[in-house]
């Protein structure tokens, strides 16, 4: 069963760890600017959200790449970018309507999430589950329970 | 190097020039970073009896080899001068995203000397600075100065501060960080500005890399287990920030209560964390890095105190409440943003607030000298004084020389609640006796956070002793002091210390920096730390009558509570405490003590 990453924005507390170990991860140094996440964060408004790649059903990445570079992986299911194949047009990043692919200086290549070969080291270092890597089916349905209790809350707050 | 970026910014506000200097790798391995490697600097470079507000002091930003790290609440700096308000080292630490931000933007340390013409700041990214006018921006507080030069810069670069008490050279003006943080303590925002220099703004893309990073990683991941485990850093402080020990330590007799004048709070329950959560809070918020998450955003959504922003923590709950008198939790939220925004230290500003109303209420402090009555309790009048502080308006003109100023100038020092002219913080030390050495020994007079005792006082981490107990405090208050030297230097949070010990630090340290250290060898950097500063305060002309406290504290037992009958038996745990060090009877180092940390004089 395929499995996604399943970001609850309520539970971040913005603390960017998520960027720290993924630069560590892929890029070999402490350094988010390399990251293939990033919080996105709004402190005025109290608003921080962990983005990263979709993992798109139909990922746009896959269609406008010409030399048939990016693929979805057999086992994780994550879009992945095949160096090999890859000739850094970056057309993939003109497509990502997430921000996702980015082309990384330092690696001279165009770099994205790959989902850690099914172990996100930011899942495994993220201190308030607020990313996890669930199973697909599982991660929907967790979402509107979450949605639904806010909903009651806000609600009980309303008739009070 | 690894940990280290290798780099120091020194840049020189009279000649208008800035230059990009080697770190030197024997410092970095005797001094660390952040607070020891500030004070390495200062004592080299200071020539002793500067004025601190003239343009030969110096003041100095300086991260840790693992600030910007993944290791355990890594995300701190601190800013090191030779303070205005004790005349001694002033070290000052902050976290938020600034710190992370500096290292990325390719340095260990800035270095600032001399005094601009005119109003600038410092804009430093990635390996380069220059120095822009901040003339457009002088006079705003704290926010908007921030957003201002966020926006003529970088969206992502991250701003340290001062508001418009640094430009009115309050003596405890702080340098305040992404809005909300603040390197709080000593006055070394009216540092800042006595240099016209309103900030420095920082943003990078540069690397910061470990030297063995598998090894890093485990231990970075047996950390963060450890804080998940400790009661406090894993409930006690996500769930109710530092407010948490309101309700402890008043419970424990030991919250200062209307200047110092008892340790039991009437009102505590209403500005406790519990009460904090449940009313004005929005969400936690951690600093980069950090697993812990203590920070508070709040708001208070309508009526006379309406605002938002950061905090109170639990220093600002009492100094702006408790020993004010004050039990309204809107108002103490209220001072507290006018000190993020100002740019004041909220424990020195809430403790001369309540030195000037017990001077008012004992007929010292004429009535026309103040044009507003300050009696404890008046939450207004808090609110108020700490706004005219910040501008040095009326009475806040003289509030703005700190407790201690003020109760001499009307001639009782002694109801300053002070050491070495520095306030103390939220714990009466007759009801836990081991901080009160710590606040007499502290190298940057009264605080907590040098040698937090509080922790096998009170919270019982490692493990419980008796708080009112003189006994064997001495080696607790040095070895907490020593540690606290070597977390501040890595460029740690205090907090990791309610999870972890010095082993742990080294454990991320080692890999992090390539250097070989035992727990021994990073321990004893921490103690080489201590006494660097004790050196550049007793070359400031410190003796052994500014180790003290109070009169207060040593002669009149705690009146109620507790700890009631209790005062601090400081001469028996003083000598103890100079025995401890290697120390001479009259508080120097001996020349086998220095000898002994590889310290040449």
């Amino acid at each position: 069963m395929e499995k996604v990453l399943l970001v609850e924005h309520e539970k971040c507390t913005a603390c960017r760890i998520c960027e720290l170990v993924c630069s560590a991860k892929h890029a070999g140094s402490f350094n988010p600017a390399k990251a293939r996440i990033t919080v996105a964060t709004f402190l005025e408004d109290n608003f921080f959200f962990p983005l990263t790649c979709q993992h798109c059903e139909e990922p746009l990445c896959q269609d406008v790449c010409p030399t048939g570079a990016i693929s979805r992986h057999p086992e994780t299911a994550a879009v992945v970018i095949d160096d090999a194949k890859c000739i850094g047009c970056r057309m993939c990043q003109a497509a990502c309507p997430f921000g996702a692919i980015a082309y990384s200086p330092s690696e001279d290549k165009v770099v994205k999430c790959d989902l850690c070969g099914g172990e996100p080291e930011c899942v495994l270092f993220c201190p308030w589950d607020a990313i996890k890597y669930v199973q697909a089916d599982d991660a929907a349905l967790r979402r509107r329970k979450a949605v639904g209790e806010k909903l009651k809350k806000a609600l009980q707050e309303v008739k009070l | 190097m690894y940990g280290w970026t290798g780099k120091i910014l020194r840049v020189n506000l009279s000649a208008r020039s800035v230059s990009v200097e080697d770190l030197c790798p024997e410092i970095a391995e005797k001094y660390l970073g952040a607070r020891g490697l500030g004070t390495k600097i200062l004592y080299d470079e200071l020539e002793p009896g500067v004025d601190p507000l003239g343009p030969d002091n110096k003041i100095i930003f300086a991260t840790g080899p693992l600030t910007g790290t993944a290791a355990t609440s890594a995300g701190r700096y601190n800013v090191v001068t030779k303070s205005p308000l004790t005349g001694f080292i002033a070290a000052s630490n902050s976290g938020g995203y600034f710190p992370a931000e500096m290292k990325y933007a390719g340095f260990d340390a800035i270095i600032v000397e001399g005094v601009a013409e005119e109003p600038v700041y410092i804009w430093v990214h990635n390996g380069k600075a220059e120095i822009r006018s901040a003339k457009h921006v002088w006079g705003k507080n704290t926010a908007e100065t921030t957003d201002i030069l966020v926006s003529e810069t970088d969206p992502d670069a991250k701003v340290a501060c001062i508001g418009p008490a640094g430009e009115k050279l309050v003596l405890f003006a702080c340098v305040v960080n992404d809005k909300g943080r603040a390197a709080g303590r000593s006055g070394v925002g009216a540092v800042m500005g006595s240099k016209n220099l309103k900030a420095i703004v920082v943003r990078g893309t540069g690397d910061v890399k470990v030297a063995d990073p598998a090894k890093f990683r485990e231990a970075v991941l047996a950390a963060f287990k450890k804080i998940k485990e400790a009661p406090v850093t894993s409930q006690g402080l996500p769930t109710y920030g530092t407010a948490v020990l309101v309700n402890v330590i008043n419970q424990h007799g030991a919250f200062p209560t209307r200047n110092f004048q008892t340790g039991v709070f009437e009102g505590a329950e209403k500005i406790s964390g519990e009460t904090l959560a449940a009313t004005l809070l929005v969400r936690k918020r951690a600093c980069f890095g950090c697993p812990i998450a203590c920070g508070r955003p709040s708001v208070v959504k309508s009526g006379k105190y309406k605002g938002e922003g950061e905090g109170p923590e639990y220093e600002t709950i009492w100094a702006l409440g408790a020993t004010c008198g004050v039990d309204n939790l809107e108002a103490v939220t209220k001072a507290n943003y006018l000190c993020n925004e100002l740019g004041l230290d909220p424990i020195t500003m809430g403790s001369t607030i309540a030195c000037a109303m017990e001077l008012y209420e004992k007929g010292y402090l004429p009535k026309n000298a103040t044009d507003i009555p300050l009696v404890f309790g008046d939450a207004d009048a808090v609110v108020e004084a700490t706004r005219r502080t910040g501008y040095r308006e009326g009475i806040g003109d003289l509030l703005a020389k700190g407790s201690y100023r003020l109760a001499a100038e009307f001639g009782h020092p002694e109801l300053s609640m002070s050491a070495k002219k520095q306030e103390y913080p939220a714990y009466d030390p007759r009801g836990v006796k081991g901080i009160g050495l710590n606040y007499a020994t502290s190298n940057r007079g009264g605080c907590h956070v040098r040698g937090y005792t509080i922790s096998p006082e009170i919270l019982g981490v490692p493990e419980k002793i008796d708080p009112l107990s003189k006994d064997g405090k001495a080696a607790w208050v040095k070895a907490f002091q020593d540690v606290t030297a070597l977390v501040d230097s890595v460029g740690m949070c205090l907090f990791t210390t309610f999870a972890l010990g010095a082993s742990d630090v080294v454990s991320m340290l080692e890999p992090a920096t390539g250097m070989p250290f035992s727990t021994e060898k990073a321990t004893l950097a921490g103690e080489r730390i201590w006494n660097l500063e004790r050196l550049f305060n007793l070359r400031e002309g410190l003796t052994k009558e500014d180790d003290t406290l109070a009169p207060r504290l040593l002669n009149e037992p705690m009146p109620e509570g507790p700890a009631a009958g209790q005062v601090v038996e400081l001469a028996d745990m003083l000598a103890d405490y100079y025995a401890a060090r290697g120390w001479s009877e009259d508080g120097k180092p001996s020349a086998e003590t220095l000898d002994r940390l590889g310290i040449a004089v």
